[in-house]
Formats: structure tokens, C-alpha cells, sequence
């Protein structure tokens, strides 16, 4: 069901400038549908970023992040071809993981 | 109106508990992922929120930079970044105080990565948008009104 994410890791001197976007509806459990119910909440809840394997960044997250979340963050120590894999869980269980490889700057 | 206003609130923090439960239960015990803080997600007040992450007596920091609009025509998509200067940045939370559930989001650090985290929040009115920053043990804080046109949470 979860939509791939899109991970974009571009080297500045030796950072890691780290870009993801998300699929997901992010619901909030204060929006009804048309016909007055609650549609119940479904958000991501940790995301975490690991470097080559070493857990750098770990994320916690409440519903008030917009749908389709993006995340930024920067890596130091980082070189061109270092992996850098996301994980995301939501409040019902669901995970993706997807990795990318960090991009010499352009 | 207001009454059954009150009520949705409350009903939508019943879902989000079974929800953080269930995910409790799905999450094996040896993940990296550090624990959901529940009680400071589940907050109404950004004070409790404040709390619950341990941040007692803060220090308002002018080496924290919260990057975000002056005005957000939007409530759904409000980008936040924060950039945090002070060294050994352990933590930083992003707290939306006017929002039915303040904390919006925390963000651990490993040393090695930059005091740096982007996202899009949702708003639901204008409101201080606030940055809590662990850093050394000590916490420290900064805020930024962000004036919303159309929120975001309904």
C-alpha cells in the first residue's frame, strides 16, 4: 500500500544535504467525511535515517505534520556513494524503507 | 457548536491513543526508533507538552534559527526548519502552541549530524510556532509567530 518515498542526498563539502518526500495522508482524526464520521487518525509516527548502516537521525511525529511529509536534514561526514536508507512507521503498523545513494554535489 | 467542537477534540484524542497503542504493540522492543512520546503528543497545552519532554527551566537561545513564514496562507503545508547552533544539539521539537495538539514533532539527533531538521507542519490558526532544543543535557528555546490565513487542521 505505501507508495514509495523520494530520497535525495546531494554532498556540500562533506554534508550531506538530505531530502525526503513521503506518500502519505497524514490524517489528523479531527476531519469527517461526507457523512459526519471521523475518519480515524493515520499518521507517521518515527522515521529514522541511518548512514551506512548507523542510525543518524530518528524522527517523532504527531498528526500536525502536513500530508505527503517532507523532511530535511544534513549529514556530516558524508562522501559521494554513502547509502542512506528511511524508514517510516505509522500509527497502524505500516512500514517502508528506501534507500539512496549520497550524489556528489553537481 | 463550541460543545461539539469539544467533543471531536476529545474523540480524536481517543483514536490517537488506540492508534500509539496499537503501534506500541507492532514496534519490536530492540528498533532503533526511540520511543513515541506519547503523553507529549497527546498533550493540549503546549506547556504539558513542554513537559512531558523533560525541558525545565529553558533558556531562550538566540543560537536557534527557526526558518518559517511570516504568513502562511496555507495551515495545511507550513514549512518549519530549524537550525540549531549550539553544539552537541541532541534533540530538537517543533510545538505549534495553539494547535489542539501542540508537539508536532521531535527530532533526535546522533553527534555527527547537524542541529538541522526541515518539515511541513499543519496549523490550525495563527500561533507561535516554538523550537525546543536539548542540547548537553540543558534545554534550550526559541519561538516565531506564524500568522495563519486559512488553518489547517479541520
Amino acid at each position: 500500500m505505501a507508495e514509495p518515498m523520494r530520497i535525495r542526498a546531494t554532498l556540500q563539502g562533506d554534508v550531506a544535504d538530505v531530502r525526503i518526500l513521503m506518500r502519505h495522508p497524514m490524517e489528523t482524526g479531527q476531519r469527517k467525511n461526507p457523512k459526519g464520521e471521523i475518519i480515524p487518525v493515520h499518521f507517521i509516527q518515527s522515521v529514522v535515517v541511518t548512514h551506512n548502516g548507523k542510525t543518524v537521525f530518528d524522527a517523532q511525529w504527531s498528526q500536525a505534520i502536513s500530508r505527503d511529509p517532507f523532511l530535511g536534514l544534513r549529514i556530516k561526514g558524508a562522501k559521494a556513494g554513502d547509502k542512506v536508507s528511511v524508514t517510516w512507521t505509522d500509527n497502524k503498523g505500516d512500514k517502508r524503507t528506501d534507500e539512496a545513494t549520497v550524489a556528489a554535489s553537481s | 457548536m463550541n460543545r461539539s467542537r469539544r467533543r471531536v477534540l476529545e474523540l480524536g484524542g481517543g483514536v490517537a491513543a488506540l492508534g500509539a497503542a496499537a503501534a506500541a504493540g507492532l514496534i519490536p522492543a530492540g528498533a532503533a526508533a526511540a520511543a513515541w512520546n506519547k503523553p507529549g503528543f497527546e498533550s493540549k497545552a503546549a506547556a504539558d507538552a513542554i513537559k512531558s519532554l523533560g525541558a525545565s527551566g529553558m533558556t531562550e537561545s538566540r543560537d536557534i534559527a527557526i526558518t518559517a513564514p511570516d504568513i502562511a496562507e496555507n495551515g495545511a503545508v507550513v514549512p518549519i526548519a530549524v537550525t540549531s547552533r549550539i553544539p552537541n544539539t541532541e534533540s530538537i521539537s517543533i510545538l505549534a502552541e495553539k494547535n489542539p495538539f501542540p508537539l508536532a514533532a521531535t527530532f533526535d539527533i546522533a553527534p555527527g549530524t547537524e542541529g538541522y531538521a526541515s518539515v511541513r507542519i499543519k496549523m490550525g490558526q495563527t500561533s507561535h510556532v516554538r523550537a525546543v532544543v536539548k542540547a548537553g543535557g540543558k534545554f534550550y528555546t526559541a519561538s516565531k509567530e506564524v500568522k495563519v490565513t486559512v488553518g489547517g487542521c479541520g
